[in-house]
């Protein structure tokens, strides 16, 4: 049965790129099995080069309006809404906020853990509102006890809820981290396939404003070897919010990764609902020189690198990679074959940092359509310092960014 | 080499029994309850604990022994189980022996490999607390788990086929001596990392509370139980899971199983302030400390641990005295330990202080006993038969159950999810 759909202006504010077009009057319509859980609406999935599914509530087989403004846009402007509604403009620590309570109302399995999340109504203000809303035990204070809050949000999932345990920085995981890699990612395998962990191990990282060492550390690196572990990273409004409810709709355990300077990222995203797809990389901006791969803070560098580049005749494709395990190796291989030139930016330490296993991953999957060897642009394997103008120089900066590209394009 | 902690000690309180009509124990507020708890209550009040010479071992301890001696004394009609409830336990507890006995022929044999843990005299503390647990009510084990589990309503076949690791085992052979799950039974594992488990009983509790007040299940009371032993009282684990379960009144009871030795460390070796029991109270929980090797104790104790789980007043911290009769794992010549310590225990065997209990009190015949024995005899023959017959895992095997929604293994290079690549059900993709 397929379903045909008009999106309503979409198509013209969509790129014309060709790799990137779509057609308006064809979308496919994929028969994926519908989300476990899912009661009355119908929703969109829109992946992250246009091509939209719907994924269909067996009971009520209402088309939802297209919503096709996480596609491509040209280099500069954030992704605006066009379809026919205007939506609403928000920080993105209130599109996180946002997803976090149309789960919560959605199913009432879904809770929150963690440190000052209720009252506080959480330290970068995610869970803002929704301790009132939903009361002390679903936004549960915990004491600070990392290892054992998470320990206990997977011994709920095990149970039947659904938990989604905050790190107020995802440094503190580290406290969670015999948790995190023994019973989180290995339970759903060691027991023979018989409990389920959906949990969202959620929390702000990245380096900061001189918050120094401690507080500014990446831990994606340390979880991506945990088997049985999704890892994705939020950089947009639009993809917080999408990514936070399709991490709770997963049935495996999935850890978002936010940035503490993206919280307060402003954009206007659609007022229906949405989700975004876990697995999928996120075309920023197409193009056919190079392929920037980065995530989380390091596109908002790479984009300002991109007009740079635009200005001195370059044309990048920059690609959000999102899902930081496993790697989306369609979009990504796409690009590759395209341009034939890699450079990754990316705010993790050089060393066993998601750059690394991703150039090993292009490198071994694509070799034949490189024309150049991988280029990686990492965090230097400095512990953060505080000094403000140390911690610039541990982070890849536009500059840099633009004297790889012309170094790579050479 | 001579430890300055006697069992003997433990068992003998020297001050007076606490009478009947003392209230329910709460640390916290003057208790005005009546049901009888059986625990000495009246000096575990925080503002005594740090009266208490801590050289002083017979301190607050459970006067359980002796107030049963004193309830058979009052009347002989008033035993602590029927006749049913004994053969039960009898059972159990013979169960849990000659399967242990059984996996250490076997691991001798080659059948099985890696680190098994076993539970030989520990028998009273499983069969004491877990028989009087509904199915719903789940219950969390540490690496010495094939009784826990035996007792929790795993059959037999399943678990010894999971030793054997074969792929009819409860866990499909993934999993092994260390992390024996069943879903059926809510036995939440089977940990390698000791304290690991306890967050995640605790987990369950809260599940368990979460239903009742938010999803509004009214009848949910389910229980938990988390089991450890003395090392892991030690671990930071411990101690905050105390804290979150007495915070939010979690249905839980935290049963430890002291067998005085964690590998080769001694637990006074290790230990500070050896009485377990008393880290309850600093947390604002009941810590009572109970004869391990006497399951009707236990039981008593375990009934009434529960009942205020259920009842939604909060955990319990259980101290149960009890011994392994077999090294900490069958790679461990277990050289340490006195031989008169291990005498002292062996004669303390629960299955024979059951045994003559049950017999003394006309509750069962010897030829009913030697019966139970026959029959658990063909039921561990009989799960080492069909853990022998069982099919080892297939490679189409190693990829299932990695992420329960496979599409977790990402998009391979042709836009299709790699789970759609045959190779994965083949189990011999890449991942």
């Amino acid at each position: 049965m397929a379903a045909i759909f008009q999106g309503a202006g979409a198509a013209a504010a969509l790129s014309s790129s060709p790799s990137n077009s779509i057609d308006s009057k064809k979308f496919l319509f994929s028969p994926r099995r519908p989300y476990s859980g899912m009661k009355g609406a119908s929703f969109v999935v829109v992946r992250s080069d246009g091509r939209a599914s719907l994924d269909l509530n067996p009971k009520g087989r209402r088309a939802q309006q297209l919503i096709a403004n996480a596609v491509a846009t040209k280099a500069g402007s954030s992704a605006a809404s066009s379809s026919s509604k205007p939506g609403h403009e928000l920080l993105l620590f209130e599109a996180l906020q946002e997803g976090l309570e149309e789960e919560m109302e959605r199913d009432p399995c879904v809770c929150v853990m963690g440190e000052d999340v209720g009252h506080y109504g959480g330290s970068y203000k995610v869970t803002k509102g929704l301790a009132t809303k939903f009361g002390d035990l679903r936004v549960l204070d915990t004491p600070i006890a990392e290892n054992s809050f998470t320990g206990m949000g997977i011994g709920a999932a095990m149970t039947g809820l659904r938990p989604v345990v905050e790190g107020m920085n995802m440094g503190f995981l580290l406290l969670a981290f015999n948790q995190i890699s023994n019973n989180c990612g290995m339970l759903h395998y060691t027991s023979g396939g018989q409990f389920t962990i959906p949990i969202v191990i959620r929390g702000p990282g990245g380096v900061g404003r001189q918050l120094g060492a401690e507080h500014s550390q990446r831990l994606e690196s340390y979880f991506q070897s945990i088997p049985g572990i999704q890892m994705v990273a939020c950089s947009t409004p639009y993809n917080a919010k999408g990514l936070m409810k399709a991490a709770i709709r997963s049935e495996n355990p999935v850890i978002l990764f936010e940035h503490v300077l993206l919280y307060n990222l402003k954009e206007r995203i659609p007022d229906e609902e949405y989700i975004c797809n876990l697995e999928e990389a996120e075309m920023v901006r197409p193009g056919e020189h190079v392929t920037i791969l980065t995530y989380s803070r390091m596109r908002y560098h790479v984009m300002q690198a991109a007009k740079t580049l635009v200005n001195k005749g370059y044309d990048p494709e920059v690609i959000d990679i999102r899902s930081l395990k496993p790697f989306d190796l369609y979009t990504i291989g796409n690009s590759v074959k395209k341009t034939h030139r890699v450079l990754i930016v990316e705010e993790c330490m050089r060393t066993g940092g998601i750059g690394a296993s991703l150039t090993a991953a292009i490198t071994e999957n694509f070799h034949d359509y490189l024309d150049a060897p991988v280029m990686c642009l990492s965090s230097q394997d400095v512990p953060t310092p505080y000094a403000g103008t140390l911690e610039e120089w541990t982070v890849v900066q536009p500059a840099q960014i633009v004297t790889a590209v012309e170094q790579l394009c050479q | 080499m001579s430890t300055a902690f006697s069992a003997a000690k433990f068992t003998s309180p020297p001050f007076p029994l606490r009478s009947h009509d003392k209230p329910l124990f709460d640390p916290l507020k003057i208790p005005n309850a009546t049901s009888p708890f059986l625990g000495s209550t009246r000096k575990i009040r925080r503002s005594s604990s740090t009266k208490l010479n801590l050289h002083r071992r017979s301190g607050t301890v459970v006067a359980v022994s002796d107030v049963v001696k004193e309830k058979k004394s009052k009347s002989t009609s008033s035993l602590l189980i029927t006749k049913e409830e004994g053969l039960e336990l009898y059972e159990d507890m013979v169960l849990g022996r000659a399967f242990e006995d059984m996996c250490a022929q076997m691991y001798y044999r080659g059948k099985m490999f890696g680190f098994v843990h076993l539970y030989n005299g520990q028998e009273a503390v499983s069969t004491g607390f877990i028989k009087l647990l509904k199915q719903q009510d789940s219950v969390v084990s540490t690496y010495r788990d094939h009784v826990h589990a035996l007792s929790k309503g795993v059959p037999a076949r399943a678990v010894m086929s999971e030793l054997f690791g074969k792929t009819t085992g409860c866990c499909r052979g993934q999993g092994g001596s260390m992390h024996m799950f069943s879903s059926e039974h809510n036995l939440l594992g089977g940990f390698a990392f000791i304290g690991e488990g306890i967050p995640v009983a605790t987990g369950a509790a809260f599940t368990s509370k979460y239903k009742r007040e938010v999803l509004k299940e009214a009848d949910c009371d389910h229980v938990t139980l988390a089991f450890f032993g003395d090392g892991t009282c030690n671990n930071g684990q411990f101690f905050e899971c105390l804290n979150m379960a007495a915070l939010w009144k979690l249905p839980i009871v935290f049963v430890v199983e002291n067998n005085l030795w964690a590998i080769g460390m001694s637990h006074l070796r290790a230990t500070s302030d050896p009485q377990i029991y008393k880290k309850g109270p600093a947390f604002g929980m009941p810590g009572i400390h109970v004869d391990g090797m006497d399951v009707l104790k236990v039981r008593e104790v375990a009934k009434e641990a529960i009942a205020r789980a259920r009842r939604g007043e909060g955990p319990t911290l259980v101290e149960c005295e009890t011994y392994r009769f077999r090294g900490h794992s069958l790679a461990d010549p277990d050289e340490l330990r006195d031989p008169a310590e291990k005498a002292h225990y062996a004669a303390r065997d629960p299955i024979t202080a059951l045994k003559k209990y049950l017999i003394e009190n006309s509750l069962a015949s010897e030829a009913e006993l030697k019966a139970i024995d026959k029959k658990i005899d063909e039921v561990v023959e009989d799960a080492v038969e069909f853990a022998d017959e069982s099919p080892l895992p297939s490679r189409s095997q190693l990829l299932e159950n990695v992420f329960a929604d496979p599409k977790g293994f990402g998009i391979g290079p042709d836009g299709r999810y790699r789970c759609e690549d045959p190779k994965f059900t083949e189990g011999t993709a890449h991942v």
